[in-house]
């Protein structure tokens, strides 16, 4: 008689073979989780792990608003709105009421999901490049607000001394990298869904959409929420990591960020943004400063250029690009497979 | 007070027109949203200083230098980088930011945070009302209203006029009319940047140079943008006076007013996209799926 856990470990081989190690962008990201999860038994340098800690918090951020701007299609030029509002009540109920991380974690979601409603309602009137334009406009709002009352928000120094998630950075590292993995997880499987299908045809074509009998103003406002939701789990962390919380988690530089970071990994596949933001800011803060000498002034220029020429190459993004070199979807049912394969490794149909 | 008020209201709305409609411009002809729009308007603000600080031209001389190299680097910059992507929309947009941000960290690293000035064009004040105005002031306004003007006269009574607005309309059927669509765009990517760096040439003398200094306006015609609606002349010479206005007040009346002049524009912004989602006098583009 075969004991469960064999039953067990048989079924993730299986999986394991069958579904990731099938297909090389799936072994790749299984490769660079193992690596981060590894890391810090190599390099236990306070700056890498600070950094790495950091590029998951934003890799969070980037993904949600590839859910909100990438599937759905209402490009977003104000993400830093969830961020910053999610941060702020972490840093204000932290501070003045003295909750706990694990109190102002779902709070702070709850109350960037209402931002995301606050401002999907007015927001469902507008169109394409309008919305985005109007979305800028909420988080400065904000930021102006905050400035202009220094004695409850810090003002422009913002405010220091919140609790830490946890006194050790190691501990706080296998924190964050966990979660940041776990909530891709979860928004890759949400936009593998029947509503992520849903997102995809109100970016598509809203009115086909709609005359196919899909609700497009739940679905959008669906988009915002759970976008909201994922960013401010992502402000929280961020709140609880940093040193200080000031204005410039809502500033202009925030959202363009996040939407540099999104488009350069490939919009619309979750993974993208992640990968996207990792690498990037990694790059910027580790790499160029800690192994390649780069001077601090040159930095955000050869980052800039670096971005600008990927994209002239790759103008559909980093990932997208390398998906469509290794892989093909099969024409008869839908499956990924190696580029190399001449039949789909399910249906056995011809691979053109 | 309510004479600056009205002065650097008007100041900043002309400003605020001049780049608003030269963004809206390329929005409508070639869709590009170009973020890297007021970028350039920095980029010929330093350009002059460069010229007359640092080389010795004459400031009138270096003016016109820095107007024509910036719409050289702006033509370049569309044929080499924007061209090639603009079909990607989202790659559009980070694209452009990378632009800008390349100006901005070159900019940086040429001169610095600090801030750097130019001298005025036409020193002194005039007496208007018993009110003495900066002659810059009264230059720039000037040269806002008169450059409102040809453009309106481009765009309304020429030939070039007709068919950038046509192939703003339906670039397709403007193809099949025997109009050049590829040419049209690069002529409007010209005039919209040599527009932006005439604006720039208005206010270098006025504002304090920095290297982020494209980032307010930015947020600011955007909003103009949307408050106007798109691809309207009217509407965005409308909503520039409205935002510029606000911003002024708001300096002026409110208590902490210079954190909170861009939050009450902008929350006037929303509040007629709440009421009027295609903005005031919103033009709406033939819808494309």
């Amino acid at each position: 008689m075969i004991s469960l856990p064999v039953i067990y470990a048989t079924r993730i081989y299986q999986l394991l073979r069958g579904e990731v190690l099938i297909i090389p962008a799936r072994t790749l990201i299984l490769i660079v989780c193992l690596v981060l999860l590894i890391l810090p038994a190599v390099i236990s340098q306070p700056l890498t792990l600070r950094v790495l800690i950091m590029a998951s918090i934003f890799a969070i951020l980037a993904a949600s608003w590839d859910l909100l701007s990438g599937f759905t299609g209402q490009v977003s030029f104000g993400h830093a709105l969830f961020f910053g509002v999610s941060a702020y009540t972490a840093v204000l109920l932290n501070q003045n009421i003295g909750l706990a991380p694990w109190a102002t974690v779902p709070i702070g979601a709850i109350a960037a999901v209402v931002a995301g409603l606050a401002i999907g309602v007015p927001c469902l009137r507008l169109r394409g490049t309008y919305l985005s334009f109007a979305t800028l406009a909420f988080p400065l709002i904000l930021a102006g607000v905050v400035m202009a009352i220094p004695s409850v928000t810090g003002g422009e120094y913002g405010i220091s001394g919140m609790d830490r998630l946890s006194d050790s950075r190691m501990v706080t590292y296998y924190m964050v990298i966990p979660s940041m993995m776990i909530l891709g997880l979860i928004m890759w499987k949400i936009s593998d869904s029947k509503t992520g299908l849903i997102f995809h045809a109100i970016r598509e074509d809203e009115v086909t959409a709609r005359a196919s009998g899909i609700n497009t103003t739940r679905y959008k406002l669906l988009a915002f929420s759970l976008s909201g939701l994922f960013a401010g789990i992502a402000g929280v962390l961020f709140a609880h990591v940093m040193p200080t919380v000031g204005p410039s988690v809502l500033g202009l530089t925030r959202s363009f960020e996040v939407i540099i970071w999104a488009v350069f990994g490939g919009i619309a596949t979750i993974y993208g943004p992640m990968f996207g933001a990792l690498l990037l800011f990694s790059l910027s803060e580790l790499v160029f400063t800690q192994y390649l000498h780069v001077p601090k002034e040159a930095k955000l220029l050869i980052l800039a250029c670096l971005v600008m020429l990927i994209l002239l190459f790759m103008p559909r993004g980093l990932t997208t690009w390398m998906r469509d070199k290794t892989e093909k979807i099969c024409p008869r049912c839908k499956l990924q497979n190696v580029a190399t394969r001449k039949t789909c490794r399910v249906c056995t149909a011809d691979l053109d | 007070m309510t004479e600056a008020i009205i002065v650097n209201g008007l100041v900043a709305s002309g400003v605020y027109a001049l780049l608003a409609i030269g963004f809206s411009l390329i929005f409508g002809v070639a869709r590009i949203v170009n973020l890297a729009h007021t970028a350039f308007y920095m980029l010929s603000a330093y350009f002059i200083f460069t010229f007359s600080k640092s080389v010795g031209v004459p400031l009138l001389l270096s003016i016109a230098l820095s107007i024509v190299v910036v719409t050289i680097i702006g033509i370049l910059s569309y044929r080499l980088v924007i061209a090639r992507i603009r079909q990607h929309e989202a790659t559009t947009l980070i694209v452009t930011i990378a632009l800008a941000i390349i100006m901005q960290e070159a900019l940086f690293i040429r001169y610095g945070g600090d801030p750097s000035s130019v001298p005025e064009l036409i020193s002194g004040t005039t007496e208007i009302l018993g009110v003495s105005v900066i002659n810059q002031k009264l230059l720039t306004m000037g040269v806002v209203v008169l450059l409102l003007l040809a453009s309106w006269a481009l765009l309304m009574k020429t030939r070039l006029g007709v068919a950038i607005r046509s192939t703003a309309q339906d670039r397709e059927v403007a193809n099949l009319m025997g109009i050049n669509v590829p040419r049209i765009e690069m002529i409007t990517m010209a005039i919209s940047v040599a527009v932006a760096a005439i604006a720039g040439a208005l206010i270098a003398p006025l504002f304090v140079l920095t290297p982020g200094m494209w980032t307010h306006p930015l947020v600011m015609i955007l909003a103009v943008v949307v408050l106007g609606g798109l691809g309207s002349l009217r509407g965005s010479l409308i909503g520039a006076l409205v935002l510029g206005f606000a911003e002024n007040l708001v300096v002026f009346l409110a208590p902490s007013g210079a954190f909170l002049k861009t939050s009450v524009a902008l929350t006037i912004m929303v509040i007629v996209i709440l009421i009027k989602p295609e903005g005031l006098f919103g033009i709406t583009f033939e819808e494309e799926r």
